[in-house]
């Protein structure tokens, strides 16, 4: 009884805006998020402009058109994060899976690196595509 | 003597596998990808096609979308999984990502045979 009233008992704290989650636990989620946003819009999207570019002159010069708008190139800058931290992330997974980096220090270096590396690589890429 | 009772389905491992092997063609291709695109920027239209021809680009490309496809299927069922209770709600969902990802599936085809 005591048992049962103390679990009871125990404070519970799932207000999203108060939770603090560890870095880890950051890259974690933006790993799900990511990948939720490719696949309702990234994947659709690609095959589009891929379809269209590929089947004619004009297909390929509209779509290159669209492109030069700058509204349009932040957005997909965006899209170009969201792969890079999916990618980056999932290759810190994979280390994580063959044991390499599973101490606390590590794994919080691995997150920050990842979050780093995905930021940085999305402005190199995305200043060559401007 | 240890009498185990194993139950479930046993499609874990081979999805988690799955989703690795998945990860692993997609990284390759798209750091080939990139680099030829680095290096042979800007493409216009003529390039484009010329690329998209040859038969092992399109096989590879397929290759790319079915990993991409399949590591889709694993990753939208987990969280399928995690954040919806009801499993009427969930089956419908599950659905729908595997109607949208067969079509996905023809449609990458066509468009890159008839490339």
């Amino acid at each position: 009884m005591a048992l049962a009233n103390s679990v009871k008992k125990r404070p519970k704290n799932l207000d999203l805006m108060k939770i603090r989650l560890p870095l880890p636990g950051i890259v974690s989620i933006l790993h799900r998020i990511s990948g939720v946003a490719l696949f309702l819009i990234g994947i659709p999207f690609l095959l589009w402009v891929l379809s269209c570019s590929l089947a004619s002159q004009e297909g390929f010069d509209g779509w290159r058109e669209v492109f030069n708008r700058p509204l349009v190139k932040f957005i997909l800058i965006g899209f170009l994060w969201a792969y890079l931290h999916h990618f980056c992330a999932g290759l810190r997974f994979l280390t994580l899976d063959i044991h390499k980096g599973i101490s606390l220090p590590a794994a919080r270096a691995s997150s920050k690196l990842v979050l780093i590396v995905s930021i940085a690589l999305t402005l190199i890429l995305g200043a060559w595509l401007w | 003597m240890v009498k185990r009772v194993v139950v479930g389905a046993h499609y874990g491992l081979r999805d988690w596998l799955a989703q690795r092997v998945t990860a692993v063609v997609m990284v390759v291709y798209t750091v080939v990808f990139l680099g030829a695109l680095l290096t042979h920027s800007p493409v216009g239209f003529a390039g484009w096609k010329s690329l998209f021809g040859h038969g092992a680009m399109r096989v590879l490309t397929l290759l790319f979308f079915l990993s991409l496809f399949y590591h889709a299927w694993i990753g939208m069922r987990d969280i399928l999984m995690d954040y919806i209770q009801p499993a009427s709600v969930r089956l419908f969902l599950e659905v729908l990502v595997i109607l949208a990802l067969v079509g996905y599936t023809i449609w990458t085809i066509s468009i890159l045979w008839s490339a």
